[in-house]
């Protein structure tokens, strides 16, 4: 047992009104510079759609992420033989085009220009080139259309869907759509690390944030290929790849990553979770049913004394451990199981849950064309859902259906058992059903609700304490100036030849 | 004299400048030192260059590399006329790939306006440099037949006399201009590595064959640092 702790996270779908705070607040942080105009280290996608870049989850495309190889996994499109191999001109690298050109607006003409007949405008031009041009995508162009022929049409996540169920999605009646922030998710496993030639990207030992180390990184762009979710980005004006730091020096300062502490809909929670590093390879190894259960088997639970010795023994400070232990993340992903990561099939372990969406479930057309939203149940069955329960697989649970119909029945039960508490008209049968199904007691789904609907600001963000007192020994060892001369003068007391 | 000055000065100077120019600009410009890759805003036709032009110059590097270490196993290995001829076009071969990749990333450059933006001065230096290099070596294999044959006899002494720093330029001076240009072209392509985007090769990265593939960095290993029990010099976290 080699346990370790992990800033971990949760995004509640259900609450993500798709607004893009939590976008803008972190490229006004980060990426408002040449060369990082394009990056959106955080990124809002309505699904069904394409997303950013363009595309992105189509591995046959970017050869992202692991593929299963024995008892281990290999990198798809990266690593020690194919990476070096494609040194010279990387085959599944995105270009600019797959992402968008970056623009702004001749905002001065408005004021300079010359007197005329015609009012002046601002006219876009390139960040790149400094020529006017015409934007043909952007980092969103495929917000809310969901039933769009362009968008919607080639996710990606169709291909497992009939035909039919296909053909069913973009009907008028039972479109619908949901919003997907997505940001780097400091896997456990992760791709960009293991393909990057130089050695420039790593993970963070205590809070396992992972960063790209600037000055070492060589512009191979393996990281790019590598990671599945492109969350790398490559600065072509700096010849450097850059990533999410997970605002790090926030972080270690207590407050709340940028995206987390700006989220509108406060879906965002952000915790510590202690996990098992020895079991890494083989959860990221096994059948493509049983992924999700192997992840979530690596995080171990920060109360059991057995679990808390070994932190101890590993040098995980004690206000760490208690942090896990109030972890929301822990409660969300561990304890009540409604959490999900996103694509578990590419292998890399990510550290970003998210609660799916629940609603609409309830209506449907029927035969004869009208709008139906009576139900045998109050609120109908998750099976009748609008997004087809396969759709929801192929984002959460790589394809297994059981596992998200397991959690959206929670989130329902929860649902139900608050009407039953606000309106009480709900038959008596119907929520003892759905506790019955879930195994769930009320005690249980009004913690959840809480946490849901009424989550203090720290209750949401619970950031272990970085120890700023003890911040001098994270660059150089105390020690080492033990019995030095003063400070200042850090030789070490070595005595002549 | 121009021959003491090309020979003698021009070798040791660039030699000098490359080895100290690049260590001055690692350990002070260190965040420079990148591929400057421009595949993100062109990634098609790079294809048809870069492969073709790295692949070939790689091979005729070490070719030459091979012949002033090994000149015996060459001179072996030509004894028998069809060796020479195979060994002689496969060079020319790659010779013709690297001129053709060169072509190739020149025509993209000037093509795409975006590849303008990201281009400097100094790349524009490594392009001429690069063409002077490539078309006067092809020039000597085709026209100074065979190169393979004389080298071993001509150049290698020479040098080496530079290497064990008793030049000899006797044997260069007397040789054809096409076979001057390209032994002068080299050395200031090598005095200017630690001014150009060249740096890149001498950072290839080695490393990631020996490395596990994760890749995990404590800052602070607390279980080495704060052990009351060996009060010895901790270990200093290796990003910094």
């Amino acid at each position: 047992m080699d346990i370790r702790s992990q800033i971990a996270m949760v995004f509640h779908l259900d609450k993500c009104i798709g607004c893009h705070t939590c976008s803008i607040a972190c490229k006004n942080i980060w990426t408002d510079r040449k060369g990082a105009e394009y990056m959106w280290w955080n990124n809002v996608e309505t699904k069904p759609g394409t997303g950013y870049p363009s595309k992105w989850e189509d591995q046959e495309i970017y050869k992202g992420g692991w593929v299963k190889k024995g008892n281990s996994v290999l990198l798809r499109g990266a690593g020690k033989f194919k990476g070096i191999k494609s040194l010279f001109h990387n085959s599944n690298m995105p270009v600019i085009d797959d992402y968008y050109e970056p623009w702004t607006y001749q905002y001065e003409n408005l004021f300079e220009a010359e007197e005329g007949d015609d009012q002046p405008i601002a006219r876009p031009v390139s960040l790149i080139t400094g020529e006017t041009i015409t934007p043909k995508s952007g980092p969103n162009w495929d917000d809310d259309l969901a039933g769009s022929e362009d968008y919607a049409k080639n996710d990606v996540n169709f291909k497992n869907l009939t035909a039919a169920e296909q053909e069913a999605m973009f009907q008028l009646e039972r479109m619908t759509f949901h919003y997907l922030p997505r940001m780097c998710n400091h896997c456990l496993n992760p791709a960009c690390v293991a393909a990057c030639p130089s050695g420039a990207i790593y993970k963070r030992g205590e809070d396992g944030v992972v960063l790209i180390n600037q000055k070492k990184c060589r512009a191979w762009r393996m990281c790019v290929t590598a990671c599945p979710y492109k969350k790398s980005y490559y600065n072509w004006n700096t010849g450097k790849s850059e990533k999410c730091v997970l605002c790090y020096p926030r972080l270690e300062s207590g407050q709340a990553p940028a995206c987390h502490h700006s989220c509108v809909g406060r879906i965002r929670y952000i915790g510590v979770m202690l996990y098992d590093a020895d079991k890494i390879e083989a959860a990221a190894s096994c059948e493509k049913g049983d992924l999700v259960d192997n992840q979530l088997g690596i995080y171990v639970d920060p109360n059991d004394p057995k679990i808390i010795e070994a932190a101890r023994e590993n040098g995980i400070h004690d206000s760490t451990i208690e942090s896990a232990q109030k972890s929301p993340v822990y409660r969300f992903v561990k304890e009540w199981g409604l959490a999900l990561p996103l694509h578990p099939e590419f292998r890399t372990l990510p550290n970003l849950f998210y609660v799916p969406p629940l609603l609409p479930t309830m209506a449907f057309v029927n035969e004869e064309g009208t709008y139906e939203t009576t139900s045998e149940n109050f609120w109908g069955a998750i099976e009748k859902s609008r997004l087809p329960m396969s759709y929801m697989a192929s984002l959460f649970s790589a394809g297994n259906e059981e596992t998200i119909k397991n959690v959206l029945k929670k989130l329902m039960a929860v649902r139900l058992h608050r009407r039953e508490e606000t309106v009480g008209d709900l038959p008596e049968e119907e929520l003892k059903d759905a506790f019955r199904d879930t195994i769930m007691d009320k005690e249980t789904a009004d913690e959840i609700f809480r946490l849901t609907s009424l989550p203090l600001f720290d209750q949401r963000f619970v950031i272990p304490p970085a120890h700023r007192e003890e911040a001098l020994e994270m660059l150089e060892s105390t020690a080492d100036v033990k019995g030095n001369s003063g400070f200042g003068f850090k030789e070490p007391a070595v005595r002549g030849l | 004299m121009s021959n003491n000055f090309f020979f003698i000065g021009l070798p040791y100077a660039a030699l000098v400048t490359m080895l100290v120019g690049s260590i001055f600009r690692y350990f002070r410009f260190g965040f420079q030192f990148s591929t400057l890759s421009s595949q993100f805003l062109e990634g098609r036709e790079l294809f048809y260059g870069s492969r073709p032009f790295h692949w070939g110059i790689m091979f005729l590097f070490f070719g030459h590399l091979f012949a002033f270490l090994f000149p015996k196993s060459l001179v072996i290995w030509n004894s028998v006329p069809v060796r020479l001829v195979i060994l002689e076009v496969v060079a020319f071969g790659f010779g013709i790939a690297t001129l053709f990749g060169l072509g190739m990333l020149i025509i993209r450059r000037l093509k795409h306006k975006r590849l303008m933006v990201v281009t400097t001065r100094m790349d524009v230096f490594v392009y001429v440099i690069l063409l002077t290099q490539v078309i006067s070596g092809l020039w000597v294999a085709y026209f100074a037949r065979w190169g393979s044959a004389w080298f071993p006899t001509v150049l290698t002494p020479y040098l080496k006399s530079l290497f064990v720093l008793s030049p000899e330029i006797s044997g260069v001076s007397a040789l054809p201009l096409a076979v001057k240009i390209h032994i002068i072209s080299a050395f200031v392509l090598i005095g200017m590595i630690p001014f150009t985007r060249f740096v890149h090769f001498l950072v290839y990265p080695f490393t990631y064959f020996f490395r596990s593939y994760q890749y995990v960095i404590w800052n602070w290993d607390r279980k080495k640092i704060r052990s009351s029990r060996k009060l010895v010099n901790g270990v200093r976290s290796k990003n910094n």
